[in-house]
């Protein structure tokens, strides 16, 4: 397996005091938490650093980390030595689970899943019971899903419970409605599909949230469908009769006389559906066409000879 | 051999849903009185007077959740979980309303 170069992730030096450590760990966990970060490997970032932390905070675990990789790099082969026991203790809460940490820790620290995070009420009291953790499964979807709804068949890790009460890595697949609807960053909860719960305690919960893929013609906010239109000079200044897209299809859209590039127009409750739906906005772009010709040119050379404009005089 | 899965639907946690404090501390297993301590903090914002009458919308779950999160991973407080809450839907807008400049200004 990889070595890990738990300083490198810190960015500390390896001599560096437990104060640099927290410092440095404070910062990056900041940085790279997942609610607040919106880098794309945010979660495995704020795990390695959680991970290197877990391990250079406490002196114990440093002395036999440094022990142990003296000499290796960062994505060496590592093998522990023979006859190596891991004693170690170790647990999690929120993001920071310890069922999460990699091959390489725990071929050092040892393994061992401990329930964290949702530990409610009941994970005190005679005996352990504990509710079961949640999921959170991201998804992408299209605009168009969003419009019409869609369902989605995810996989995501799954830890079960044996007979012998033994915690198995298994993967979950299922088939998710998706309501038409949705918005960007909305959330989807499906009771007791999270993991499952110990001494009788409740499963957790599985939440998918849903994320919209970029669209090539539609930009979108909440509800609400924002377009850009192409149009001609003279659609913009004589006004006309257009037909445009929305997600529910096309639809005839009347450009008053004397628009200006920019202007935006509504057209009403055809955005997403919703109580109340979301609209659509269109926002005109005046495209002027390149005279090819002499008489296209000489077109243009009429209209600033007849048409006296001087768009910069307030400038 | 592939089988069909049955589809499965869940709850749209938004704006449309509500819930009572017992079923927003059950849904992020934590005890009604850290909820209520949320919502001294402004963390969630309830509608109805009384803790018994609280209706929490979906969405409160979420950040109910993140909340926890924060203050498990980074140490914050709970007024401190507040404030970076507002914070990031602050910043989100300014993300969309960023990418909608960008969109209508992008070159034919």
């Amino acid at each position: 397996m990889e070595f890990k170069d738990y300083y490198a992730i810190l960015g500390v030096d390896r001599d560096a005091s437990q104060e640099d450590i927290k410092r440095a760990y404070r910062k990056l966990a900041r940085k790279y938490h997942p609610d607040v970060s919106k880098e794309a490997d945010a979660e495995q970032r704020f795990k390695e650093v959680g991970e290197a932390y877990e391990v250079l905070k406490d002196p114990e675990k440093r002395k036999a980390y440094d022990q142990l990789g003296r000499g290796y790099h960062q994505g060496e082969d590592f093998r522990p030595p023979p006859g190596w026991e891991p004693g170690f203790d170790f647990a999690g809460g929120g993001f920071t689970d310890a069922g999460d940490f990699s091959d390489f820790f725990e071929s050092i620290f040892g393994g061992g899943f401990r329930p964290g995070g949702r530990g409610g009420a009941g994970a005190r009291g005679g005996g352990f019971r504990a509710a079961g953790q949640d999921v959170v499964a991201r998804v992408e979807i299209t605009l168009e899903d969003a419009f019409n709804g869609t369902h989605r068949q995810i996989t995501f890790p799954h830890r079960e419970v044996t007979a012998d009460g033994r915690i198995k890595e298994t993967s979950q697949t299922l088939n998710v409605k998706i309501p038409k609807g949705i918005t960007e960053g909305q959330r989807v909860r499906l009771s007791g599909q999270g993991e499952p719960g110990f001494g009788g305690g409740p499963q957790g919960d599985l939440y998918l949230e849903v994320h919209f893929r970029p669209h090539r013609r539609f930009h979108v906010e909440g509800r609400d469908i924002f377009l850009d239109l192409p149009v001609t000079p003279w659609e913009a200044a004589l006004g006309a009769q257009v037909s445009v897209p929305t997600l529910g299809g096309q639809v005839g859209l009347k450009i008053p006389p004397g628009s200006q590039s920019g202007r935006k127009l509504r057209l009403k409750q055809r955005g997403l559906p919703g109580d109340p739906p979301g609209d659509q906005y269109v926002a005109l772009r005046i495209v002027v066409p390149r005279p090819e010709t002499d008489e296209q040119r000489a077109l243009y050379e009429r209209m600033a000879r007849e048409m006296p404009f001087d768009p910069r005089k307030d400038l | 051999m592939s089988r069909a899965l049955t589809v499965v639907s869940g709850l749209v946690m938004d704006e449309r849903v509500s819930f009572s404090l017992g079923e927003v501390s059950r849904a992020c297993g934590v005890s009604a009185e850290l909820v209520m301590e949320m919502v001294e903090e402004g963390v969630v914002e309830p509608l109805g007077r009384e803790p018994a009458e609280w209706r929490f919308r979906g969405d409160a779950v979420t950040r109910v959740q993140t909340a926890l999160r924060l203050s498990e991973d980074l140490r914050v407080n709970l007024a401190g979980a507040a404030l970076a809450l507002d914070l990031m839907d602050e910043l989100m807008e300014l993300r969309q309303s960023r990418t909608r400049v960008a969109y209508y200004e992008r070159e034919a």
